[in-house]
């Protein structure tokens, strides 16, 4: 891992920010790995969020239960956090009616987290969650990249005025958001992480390979301090899309975020089949395929992170490991083929006639 | 036609059947003004209108849904195709009405009450317009009085209903449960989707079927569709 920490110096170089003045920047280079959070979603869930409603209302109107959510993840030895954001873009808000609140929600969401990391007694990043408008891009859908650009924006500057280190996008589908969500971090002068979720086949809903990503954040003006995969289908897809942006060439630090294994229907109920013993296999499993930055998504909870630390702390760094190693660890993988590689032509030629040329 | 290619096809010139196959290639490839014009071609040559919904678009939109489930196509591509067919569409809408031909289905489409998620319900109720279907959103957080209103108010064939949460997709079974009370469940055709569902749960709540993606939601609909046309002839 020795060579992984030039690697940081020089992605926050490439941000134009200066190298190491930003507390992510300078964790990543003391550091081989970082610890991020787990679910927000369903840790406000068992806190009492009502279905329907918008988790970032709360940073308002439920100050204690979002400082809960963070403390949580701080106290189970999280290095980074998320800010209660994801869906606080005007696009996502209109749908209950709070387009108007994007700066003031963002804020305090920012300034909660700010509270938590600063009296953590130790470093902690506070990464402003950003994720995707919802709506479908031109030419496809209607939004267009300005519109996409000024939402994502707008949220920026709350989160950036609440206090957050860094940007966090995630959960994105679909390129020309991603390049949006990079454009919205430069106008507002902020480092930023993004992640997509490659949950169809090994891509992302979009069509996004793994080694697509790799060679679009090397093309943005301002590329991401790291980018990585997050949600998506179960550990192991996760861990495969990890192997898939390093066989692309990456040298950028590459963030693991998987959901605690797959939502079951059993009984009547749904539960995650992810059990904390499962988490810190991926968690370990994550950082000797090269993730540097490992937290979970969906259904990770505290006990998740609580025990995902003591792995990562007290399991000793192994070989990269294979794909069978993974499948045999978590489970199977949901496609045969992430689209990338030797398997690419085998079933994936269109089958376009194309008369007119 | 906006293609600089040195051979360009001048679709006039094809004959019935190459021009057919020449749509199923541009719907493909999601080119609008090409399938508007391979309309208009066909109805000057006299093809009734709904022919031409099913032989040169329905079967090339089929074509397109085959590739999406086989994961060749990519939601891009087929939210491109769905808007070329939408385009075909618009001018064939109005003629099949005065014509009288089968409609292709109605559906009245919403995520359940307490989901907020809506990405993939647009995307069935786009590809469902795509492949000819008339689709009535009722958007999100949606109660079943609503879905059962418009069910009726639209006169529907089917009912599309979406969870994205494992804490949503109980609703579901509200909506149908309350249909049954009303004794109206047999009226419609009732697809269920959403990433945490799953064809036992679909079983288990009384749904008709669970649709994996859009594509499968589109297939689905049609053969309920084809089942419903051959019993009410029957």
């Amino acid at each position: 891992m020795g060579a992984d920490s030039t690697t940081a110096n020089a992605a926050g170089t490439a941000t134009g920010t200066e190298s190491g003045t930003d507390r992510l920047s300078r964790m990543l280079a003391g550091r081989d790995w970082l610890m991020a959070d787990g679910a927000t979603g369903t840790t406000l869930f068992n806190m009492g969020l009502g279905a329907g409603d918008a988790p970032e209302l709360w940073n308002t109107a439920e100050p204690d239960r979002i400082r809960a959510l963070y403390r949580g993840a701080v106290e189970a030895g999280s290095d980074l956090f998320l800010t209660n954001s994801f869906g606080g873009n005007a696009a996502r808000l209109k749908l209950h009616d709070a387009q108007g609140r994007v700066g003031e929600l963002n804020r305090a969401a920012a300034e909660l987290g700010r509270e938590v990391a600063d009296a953590a007694g130790r470093e902690i990043v506070v990464a402003g969650s950003i994720g995707p408008t919802g709506e479908i891009m031109e030419p496809m859908g209607a939004l267009t990249f300005k519109a996409a650009v000024e939402m994502f924006h707008e949220q920026a500057e709350g989160l950036k005025a609440g206090g957050v280190d860094v940007l966090w996008v995630e959960t994105i589908s679909d390129a020309n958001e991603y390049r949006a969500a990079a454009e919205a971090a430069r106008l507002a002068g902020m480092p930023w992480v993004g992640t997509m979720s490659f949950d169809t086949a090994g891509r992302t809903m979009m069509g996004v390979t793994s080694a697509d990503l790799a060679a679009l954040v090397e093309k943005l003006p301002n590329p991401p301090l790291a980018f990585g995969a997050n949600c998506g289908v179960g550990a192991a897809d996760l861990l495969r899309t990890v192997l898939g942006f390093l066989a692309a060439g990456t040298e950028r630090p590459l963030v693991a975020k998987g959901n605690a294994g797959i939502p079951k229907y059993v009984h009547g109920h749904i539960h995650y089949d992810g059990t904390p013993e499962l988490m810190a296999e991926y968690a370990v499993l994550a950082r000797d395929c090269g993730a540097r930055i490992i937290g979970g998504c969906c259904g990770t909870l505290p006990e998740h992170l609580t025990a995902m630390r003591a792995a990562l702390e007290n399991t000793p760094a192994g070989p990269r490991p294979t794909l069978e190693a993974i499948a045999e660890k978590l489970g199977g993988f949901s496609s045969a083929s992430d689209g990338t590689g030797e398997g690419k032509g085998a079933c994936a030629a269109p089958r376009r006639r194309r008369r007119r040329r | 036609m906006s293609d600089e290619d040195e051979d360009d096809l001048i679709l006039s010139e094809l004959d019935d059947e190459e021009l057919v196959l020449q749509m199923h290639d541009d719907l493909y490839d999601g080119l609008k003004e090409e399938i508007e014009e391979g309309v208009n071609i066909l109805l000057e040559r006299g093809w009734e209108p709904y022919r031409i919904l099913t032989e040169a678009l329905v079967a090339g939109m089929t074509i397109v849904g085959n590739d999406f489930r086989d994961g060749i196509l990519f939601v891009p591509e087929v939210l491109l195709a769905a808007n070329a067919m939408k385009g075909g569409m618009a001018i064939l809408k109005p003629l099949l009405a005065e014509t009288g031909a089968p409609r292709m289905g109605k559906m009245v489409i919403g995520t359940v009450k307490g989901d907020i998620h809506d990405i993939g319900k647009n995307l069935v109720a786009m590809m469902m317009e795509g492949a000819g279907f008339e689709i009535v959103d009722l958007g999100i957080n949606t109660p079943a009085e609503e879905y059962i209103e418009a069910l009726e108010r639209e006169e529907a064939d089917l009912l599309g209903m979406s969870a994205l949460l494992t804490t949503t997709m109980p609703y579901m079974k509200v909506v149908i449960d309350t249909l049954k009370e009303q004794g109206k469940r047999n009226d419609y055709i009732v697809l269920v989707g959403g990433a945490p569902l799953n064809e036992e749960f679909a079983g288990a709540i009384g749904a008709d079927s669970y649709c994996r993606d859009a594509a499968v939601a589109v297939e689905t609909a049609k053969e309920y569709m084809l089942r419903k046309h051959n019993r009410a002839s029957a």
